[in-house]
This record gives structure tokens, C-alpha cells and sequence, in this order.
């Protein structure tokens, strides 16, 4: 059972102090979906990626990928296991280059001692010349080849949501969280995000899993999608069903339809 | 090949460096109180440098610097003097205790930050004074006298050399872009895989072996260890910040530039006695106004750059 689906979320709860942002979710998703998050504001959906990426506390409930237990361990071991996230208030090294900000994410890879760092030798360099070629492979992937040696902070908005897909991707993850991609993008950006999203789902073969407000772009690219209200998992299924469930529209627009 | 280059380059100017002190010191031209200042000069430079690497690079705001300093300094000497321990070795003992108890305070002070961290580090610093203090086996109250002189201004220059090329090679590895992702952003850093206490500890740790080597080089050049807060306490800790916040935090040009001037130019100050410590405050609050983010602001003076700037100036040159 457990070894058909990648990621594994048990009657998960977060509490902080008196309240319960994410109250018994469970949800289990497949190797290679490309799912969505959705939810009125508030509803707990960054919660949950804090959760599974370890920069919150879970306070009681399981979360296993691969039938490796995630629960509770440090962000930067969850990190290793092949999760990589992006935020929703974008974090990038701002005052560092692009480059640079990809090839820090290299580092759970890196092969050579310290002792090699210090001194330069041989092996480092030819690692560094490696690092820096996949840092430029990921950045073309997101169309952002020529602004390799930019300051990262320096770029547009829309760029800076592209730099940091990349600089997940560096982690060669086998699930991409995506904190809300095409906030403040025009829609024109958004539909070159929806293909970018495909295209690295259909080529990496990884599972992606996004929370968006956009519901065009959710529904567009989701096959599965969760709709979260205060804390609890209402509703699961295709975007078609989703569409007209009861209780996810109810959540949306308040009242009852009737 | 490019970086080959430029790596002969500097060693072929840093020995030039030393062919024309040593020349002018056999002529006279240079007085053994010029030698002085000159390897005080070095020996800062290997302070300001492994501070910037805590302080600069991985943004943990310590003011402690001195009692990493003083370990090495007193640890080195009470081995050479007590126990005859041969003087390199004494060096790396000194380094190496500075490096452990910079594990020490770093594992449980690193949780702090900015400015609690700050106020940890510094009483740390104060820690350390105070136990030297009322140490008897190196003095105590008296200081630490009868330090044989060892350090001569080559070794003080080779180390420094050492320091600023081993700190500018892990500063340019993942090691070193792992600690500027902790400045940067401590839970992106995070969520990249970077543990980013066990590069605090590390950059804690580095920084303090270096500054404790420099104590070491220090003891042993002056041959007596004084322990007041302008030498070993939170003055010298503060003069060595200044130094780093000067020549800018997260440039290592920056700190060897400011390293040097801030050690030079209270000795030609000397000559306007009272006013001194008004002239060297005002020069500092001058530069701050006029270039807060330090003398080279996180930038690096590199032989390309300087070629650049000379190409300019004779282009800018020829057209007027």
C-alpha cells in the first residue's frame, strides 16, 4: 500500500498555542502527479509545506515519503530525502548572483573535504566547474540562461519566482512544493509558468504539488487537487469534481446554494 | 590559466613585498620600530580577516574576537616558556584551543542572534580575561613576562599571507557559499540543505583558530602579555571590529586595507598627542558618513579590477 505513493501525509495536526492551523489532514500523493493546494486564506496550506519541509512543528500525525519518516526532522535533512519547496514570499540570496544562488543549492551533493576547499586541489575544481555547469543547465531550464551573473535581488518579480523554481530544482528533487508560483505575475507570465510547470513535471518525472490562488492556472494544470478550510482537508479529486462540490463551494462563497 | 596567472602574480608582488622591507631594514632605512608596526600590521590583518569570515560572511555579529586572541596568546607562551614546547608547535596548540573553546561558545551562543548574540560573545571575551586574570601559572595580575621573541615580521607576514588565501579559498567553496546562505536567509538556507548551525560552529571555529594564532604571533613579538581590556579584553575586541566595519564586513581586500591603515595611522598620529583621539574618531565618523557600507563594501580589490581602473585613467588621460 504505502509504497504505491511517494508522499504520505497521517491525520496530520499543527497547533499554535490554541489554535489548530491543520487539523487530522491526511492525503497521499502518487509518484509524478502534478497536484494543487487549495483554500480561502487562512486555510493552512503553507502550514502544511512548513510541515513537510520541517520549518514547522508538526504536533502530532505522520508524514513519510518513500517510506521514510519526515516527521519532525530537521528542514535540512527533509531536504536531502529530495523535497524541495520555493515560498511564497520569495527567499532568494538577494545580495548574491544568480549563479550563486543555484550553486548553494548543489551543496547536499558536493563530494569534496574541506581540506580540498582550503586548498583548491584539483578535485575541487574540477566539482566546482561541475557545480557551476548544472547551476547554468537548471537556469536555462527556466529560460534565465543570460542573467547568470545578476544580483539576484536585482531581477523582476516574475524572474525572481523563476530563479527560485531553479534553484529548487538544484536539489534534484524528487517533489517540487510550489508556494503560490504566480502570485503577482501578469497573465501572460502565469501561462508561461503553467507550461514551465508542465514541462518540468513531463521531463524531470517529479511530483509537484503547488498552492494557488489562481484558479484558472489550477485548474488548467492540476490532476488532483485538496481544498483546505480552517485547518481541515474538505474536499479531494479531479479539478472537474472539485469544481462542483458542495462544501468547496461553500467555503469559497459562503452559504449554501440552494 | 587565468587563474594561474594572477596567482603568480600576487606571490611574485607579496615577495617583492617582503624583499623590499627586509632590503630597507638592512639599510636602515627602516628602524626596528618600523619592523614592529609592520608586523602588528600583519597580525591584525589575520584578526580583521577570521573576524569578517563569522562576522562578514556568515553574518553571526560576535565582539568576542579578543578572547579567542588571548588564548592563543597566553596558551602559546605558557607552553614555549613553561614547558619548551618549539615555537610552530606551540603556534597550532594555540590555534587549536582557540578553535575548540570557539565550539565551545559557538554550540550553545549561536542560537542567539544580532544582538544577544553580540552581548554573549562579548561576555565570553570578558570570561576569558578574567579567568587569565587570576591564573597565577601565566601571571595573573602582573601579566605574562619573559615571553621569548619568536616572532619575527617574516613568519607574521607568511601566516598572514596563509590566513587571507585560506579564508578567500573557503569563502569561494560550497563550505563558504553555505555560510553566506546563512547570512542571507537562514531558512532558505535551510531548505536547501544546509544545516545552518554546523556552519555557524564552523565559521565560529575557523575565525577563532586564526585569531588565535595571531595571540600566538602576538606574545611572542611584543614578549609580554598584559591582561587589560585594551590588549586582551573588549577594547581590543572593539579595535579589531572597527578594523572589519572600516575595510567593510564581507570583503577580505577591505580588511587587509583597513587592517593596515587603522594600525598605521595611530602611530603617525603620534605627533598631534592630545588631538589624536580626536583626529582617529573623526577620520572613522567620516568614513562612515561617506561610505557606510565600509571602504570597499562587500567588494574585492582584484589585480583586474586595478588593471581596469589604470586602463581608465590613461584612456581618461589621453582625452583631456
Amino acid at each position: 500500500m504505502a509504497s504505491t505513493a511517494e508522499l504520505m501525509v497521517n491525520n496530520l495536526c499543527v497547533q499554535f498555542g490554541g489554535l489548530k492551523a491543520v487539523d487530522e489532514v491526511s492525503f497521499a500523493l502518487k509518484p509524478q502527479t502534478l497536484a494543487g493546494l487549495i483554500g480561502p486564506n487562512g486555510a493552512g496550506k503553507t502550514t502544511i509545506f512548513n510541515a513537510l519541509t520541517g520549518l514547522c512543528p508538526v504536533s502530532s500525525g505522520e508524514i513519510s515519503f518513500n517510506n521514510q519518516r519526515l516527521t519532525n526532522q530537521p528542514a535540512h535533512t527533509i531536504a536531502r530525502y529530495g523535497i524541495a519547496r520555493t515560498f511564497q514570499n520569495i527567499r532568494l540570496f538577494k545580495n548574491l548572483t544568480v549563479l550563486d544562488n543555484l550553486r548553494i543549492a548543489y551543496h547536499k551533493n558536493r563530494r569534496y573535504s574541506l581540506l580540498c576547499g582550503l586548498f583548491h586541489s584539483p578535485a575541487f575544481q574540477r566539482e566546482e566547474a561541475q557545480i557551476t555547469e548544472s547551476a547554468k543547465e537548471a537556469l536555462a531550464l527556466v529560460g534565465l540562461a543570460d542573467k547568470a551573473d545578476l544580483l539576484a535581488g536585482c531581477l523582476p518579480y516574475g524572474e525572481q519566482r523563476r530563479v527560485e523554481i531553479a534553484r529548487a530544482l538544484m536539489l534534484s528533487p524528487k517533489l517540487l512544493l510550489l508556494d503560490e508560483p504566480a502570485a503577482g505575475m501578469n497573465p501572460q507570465e502565469t501561462q508561461d509558468l503553467l507550461e514551465l510547470i508542465r514541462e518540468l513535471r513531463d521531463n524531470l518525472k517529479i511530483t509537484i504539488l503547488l498552492i494557488e490562488h489562481d484558479m484558472k492556472l489550477v485548474m488548467n494544470l492540476c490532476e488532483k487537487l485538496f481544498v483546505l478550510d480552517y485547518g481541515h482537508l474538505i474536499a479531494t479529486g479531479d479539478p472537474k469534481s472539485i469544481q462542483t462540490d458542495r462544501r468547496v463551494v461553500e467555503a469559497y462563497l459562503g452559504g449554501s446554494l440552494n | 590559466m587565468k587563474n594561474k596567472l594572477t596567482g603568480l602574480v600576487w606571490t611574485a608582488l607579496l615577495a617583492l613585498v617582503y624583499a623590499a622591507v627586509r632590503f630597507l631594514e638592512g639599510r636602515g632605512v627602516l628602524l626596528p620600530y618600523h619592523v614592529q608596526i609592520l608586523s602588528l600590521c600583519c597580525i591584525n590583518i589575520i584578526l580583521v580577516v577570521s573576524l569578517n569570515l563569522i562576522n562578514g560572511f556568515t553574518g553571526q555579529f560576535s565582539i568576542g574576537h579578543a578572547g579567542f586572541f588571548a588564548i592563543g596568546a597566553y596558551l602559546s607562551a605558557y607552553l614555549t616558556v613553561k614547558l619548551q614546547v618549539p615555537f610552530l608547535a606551540a603556534v597550532l596548540c594555540g590555534a587549536l584551543l582557540a578553535g575548540v573553546s570557539g565550539v565551545a561558545v559557538g554550540l550553545p551562543a549561536l542560537r542567539l542572534r544580532g544582538d544577544y548574540l553580540a552581548i554573549a560573545t562579548l561576555g565570553f571575551g570578558e570570561i576569558i580575561r578574567v579567568i587569565i586574570l587570576n591564573t597565577d601559572a601565566v601571571g595573573g595580575a602582573r601579566g605574562f613576562s619573559g615571553i621569548p621573541k619568536y616572532t619575527t615580521f617574516g613568519l607574521a607576514y607568511l601566516i598572514a599571507i596563509i590566513t587571507v588565501v585560506a579564508i578567500h579559498n573557503f569563502v569561494s567553496s560550497d563550505f563558504g557559499r553555505a555560510c553566506l546562505a546563512v547570512r542571507e536567509d537562514e531558512i532558505a538556507a535551510e531548505s536547501l540543505g544546509v544545516n545552518s548551525t554546523y556552519f555557524k560552529v564552523l565559521a565560529f571555529a575557523l575565525g577563532a583558530s586564526f585569531a588565535g594564532a595571531a595571540g600566538a604571533l602576538f606574545s611572542h613579538y611584543l614578549q609580554y602579555m598584559a591582561p587589560t581590556a585594551s590588549q586582551i579584553g573588549f577594547l581590543k575586541s572593539i579595535d579589531i571590529l572597527i578594523m572589519l566595519v572600516l575595510g567593510g564586513l564581507g570583503s577580505l581586500t577591505g580588511s587587509v586595507i583597513a587592517a593596515i591603515v587603522l594600525t598605521i595611522l595611530p602611530e603617525f598620529l603620534r605627533g598631534f598627542a592630545e588631538y589624536r583621539m580626536v583626529i582617529y574618531p573623526l577620520l572613522l565618523i567620516a568614513v562612515m558618513i561617506y561610505r557606510p557600507a565600509g571602504l570597499m563594501a562587500g567588494r574585492e580589490l582584484s589585480l583586474s579590477s586595478l588593471l581596469a581602473l589604470g586602463k581608465g585613467a590613461r584612456t581618461h588621460g589621453q582625452h583631456s
